[in-house]
């Protein structure tokens, strides 16, 4: 360790750290004070974050710098702040980064509870922003109100990477017990139990967040001691419709599939997680759904009992495969459904769900509008079209809650597949190449053509083989 | 400066031009060898001719093991490594056996230490392939970086706050940030003998201005080397990086 003591946090006013003019203290956390600061041409405004030295815990303070300044740099995209600089850790320890203009989803629990709509609406914004990071290879491990953003555009963005995890780099904080300060009713189970570094433990304290919105009030309260926070181990919180009649069956279930103590029995990815929190309608319900009070006192009492005479382990397996567990769409044709391309496309899509044992499908149809008709028609219509969609699927074989159905109307089919997959979260869409009857047709011109080339994400275009030309001499 | 960090090349020639052409490309300026130039491979002497034109422009080279055992007229003390000894001491000439004799096994160069095996009584070749073996080299190092090899496989330890040694499985290719307020113990891996059902060559990179540690991975014509090894007459068993 260096012998060098960094110098105090307190910065003054029109102090010029490096590069950096210092402006006024914007937030003076227990971890590290926030400060405004100008000169470098960004383009965006920046923050300055410098780790308080004379906290309880220096070495703490330190450490959460440490792990930040590591793992920030390396982070892209929408939701997270844009690093820009940080400072030498033995001189002068500091990381410079975007500030994020919006409002912190701290500042919105005074309004709890929630409409069922806007806990959705955010919940699945939170959704988007963590499997954005699971992607990257890294786990928040400190989700809380205090550390998500709201954009005005309704983006979350995520802060705070003090305590968070990178599969590429060496963990400072493994074998550490340390918790931040307003963390302990977010915190999972697992990680209570000292393991680090599994997505899903992000995705429970997702649950913890929805709960919140939608009840206004904390799962698992606010636990001051280690038995109290232990209770999440065996404990059933009560369910959120018994607080809120606001919450429907589908939101419970998606609440409380987050809060499932075991992380195998939660969902096992963000992206699965946005897109049910999108599509209430589609939510598979189970038990969890119809919940109207937790776990009768025997229940409890044996859980109880079982996590005080075993000693409880945390869990061997930690999810670390990111991409295992892909979002798929297929875009099939409900208009012609005698479509050469239909069992071809069925087999593909077959072909690629064997290859995850975890994937969601997701099954979308875009249809016309249809010209003037009364309402009663085009529901009678929309109908008609999901119900051929569910054939299509029959021989697939698949659980209810892989699968979802969706019957888009649209006049540019190309279009609304790529944004409904932009928005799911999709990993791969699987649809047809043009007919061969349809060769005239320029393939530029094709949806699989316009979807290839405008899709964020992968596009496996399915086309019926040909039969081969053979040469007949004359 | 960008130190490239070479490890058990163990006669293999064609690794060993693929991870100088590797560390060459990504910017290396400065070589460390940390031992182990020759035993099981078929080209020794050209190894260590390589090495000692790299020592001659300033790179800097440790003495491992099996350097050792070549050098002098003892038996191997592994079991396995008994045959390779006795040819390699036939395919070396006396000049190449008095210079690997010569090595130091430990050098230390401001805040690096270059170990072949532990910097703690580096001349028993103990193995670092737990914490507490990594905190003990790292003990005796007394510097920020210590750099080894002697393991086959990959690896970095790193110090926890608490003065415990903690180990973490690199990444190939990614950069790791390794600030010099902690202590660190990396095994940089085998550039001749992989042994992680990998046969591609192992190595590091090390940016001491950015304090950044990369391990790499380099593929190469590992077929070529292990039929070299098979017209040599070596013994199959040595055929680590081709299985």
């Amino acid at each position: 360790m260096s012998d060098r003591r960094p110098v105090t946090e307190r910065r003054m006013p029109g102090e010029l750290i490096d590069d950096f003019l210092v402006w006024e203290v914007l937030h003076p956390g227990a971890q590290g004070v926030v400060y405004r600061v100008t000169g470098r041409d960004t383009g965006f405004p920046l923050l300055m974050k410098v780790p308080r030295f004379q906290s309880a815990d220096p070495a703490e303070s330190l450490l959460n710098y440490e792990t930040e300044a590591m793992i920030l740099p390396v982070l892209s995209g929408p939701h997270v702040p844009r690093f820009v600089a940080a400072g030498d850790i033995r001189r002068l320890p500091y990381l410079v980064f975007e500030q994020i203009k919006g409002q912190s989803l701290e500042s919105q629990l005074v309004r709890c509870p929630l409409s069922a709509v806007e806990v959705s609406t955010i919940g699945a914004a939170i959704a988007d922003a963590l499997h954005s990071l699971h992607r990257q290879d890294a786990v928040h491990c400190d989700l809380k109100p205090d550390n998500v953003i709201l954009r005005p555009t309704g983006e979350a963005v995520l802060i705070d990477f003090g305590l968070a995890w990178h599969a590429r780099f060496p963990d400072m904080l493994a074998e550490e017990q340390w918790f931040a300060a307003g963390s302990a009713p977010y915190l999972s189970p697992e990680q209570l139990l000292g393991v680090r570094g599994d997505p899903r433990s992000d995705l429970f304290s997702l649950g913890v967040i929805l709960y919140e919105l939608a009840t206004g009030e904390l799962p698992f309260g606010m636990p001051a001691s280690k038995g109290g926070l232990r209770q999440r181990l065996w404990m059933d919180p009560d369910p959120p419709s018994l607080l809120s009649p606001e919450v429907r069956p589908g939101l419970q279930e998606i609440i409380l599939r987050c809060l499932e103590p075991q992380p195998e029995h939660r969902y096992q990815s963000a992206a699965h997680v946005a897109f049910d929190l999108r599509h209430p309608d589609q939510v598979q319900l189970t038990s969890r759904a119809f919940k109207k009070e937790p776990a009768g006192f025997f229940t409890q009492t044996r859980r109880w009992w079982k996590a005080q005479v075993s000693p409880i382990r945390p869990p061997t397996r930690v999810k670390r495969d990111f991409d295992a567990v892909p979002v798929v769409m297929v875009a099939v044709d409900t208009t012609h459904a005698d479509d050469e391309r239909q069992p071809v496309i069925q087999r593909a899509t077959r072909q690629v769900l064997s290859l995850s044992d975890e994937f969601r499908l997701v099954c979308v149809s875009v249809v016309k509008a249809a010209p003037l008709g009364s309402d009663d028609t085009a529901t009678a219509e929309h109908l008609d079209h999901l119900v051929r969609l569910r054939d299509w699927t029959a021989p697939l074989g698949l659980p209810a809650q892989r699968l979802s159905l969706h019957v888009i109307v649209a006049a540019d089919p190309s279009a609304a597949l790529v944004e409904f997959a932009r928005q799911n979260n999709v990993d791969l869409i699987v649809l047809g190449a043009p007919r061969p009857t349809q060769q005239a047709l320029a393939w530029w011109r094709s949806v699989a053509s316009s979807v290839t080339a405008n899709a964020h994400c992968s596009v496996h275009v399915v086309r019926v083989p040909e039969p081969r030309q053979v040469a007949v001499p004359a | 400066m960008l130190l490239a960090l070479l490890a058990d090349l163990h006669g293999n020639l064609e690794a060993l031009h693929a991870c100088l052409k590797h560390a060459r490309d990504s910017g290396a300026t400065k070589y460390a060898f940390l031992g182990d130039f020759v035993g099981y491979g078929a080209d020794p002497a050209a190894v260590v001719e390589i090495v000692q034109d790299h020592v001659a422009r300033g790179a800097i080279a440790v003495q491992g093991n099996h350097d050792a055992w070549v050098a002098q007229s003892g038996r191997a003390i592994s079991p396995g490594a008994q045959d390779s000894i006795l040819w390699t001491r036939e395919a070396l000439s006396r000049d190449a056996k008095a210079w690997l004799s010569s090595l130091p096994l430990c050098l230390r160069e401001e805040a690096v230490c270059f170990v072949h095996a532990s910097a703690s009584t580096p001349e028993r070749w103990d193995y670092i392939e737990d914490p507490a073996a990594a905190k003990q080299s790292a003990d005796a190092a007394g510097v920020p970086w210590t750099f080894s090899g002697h393991v086959h496989r990959q690896m970095l330890f790193f110090e926890t706050p608490a003065g415990k040694m903690s180990s973490f499985s690199p990444v190939p290719g990614s950069a790791v940030p390794v600030r010099r307020n902690r202590r660190w113990v990396a095994i940089v891996g085998s550039a001749g003998q992989p042994r992680e059902r990998n046969p591609a060559a192992a190595y590091a990179l090390f940016d001491p201005e950015r304090e950044t540690l990369t391990f790499q991975r380099v593929p190469y014509d590992h077929l070529k080397a292990a039929q070299k090894i098979r017209a040599a007459g070596l013994p199959d068993l040595l055929l680590w990086s081709s299985r």
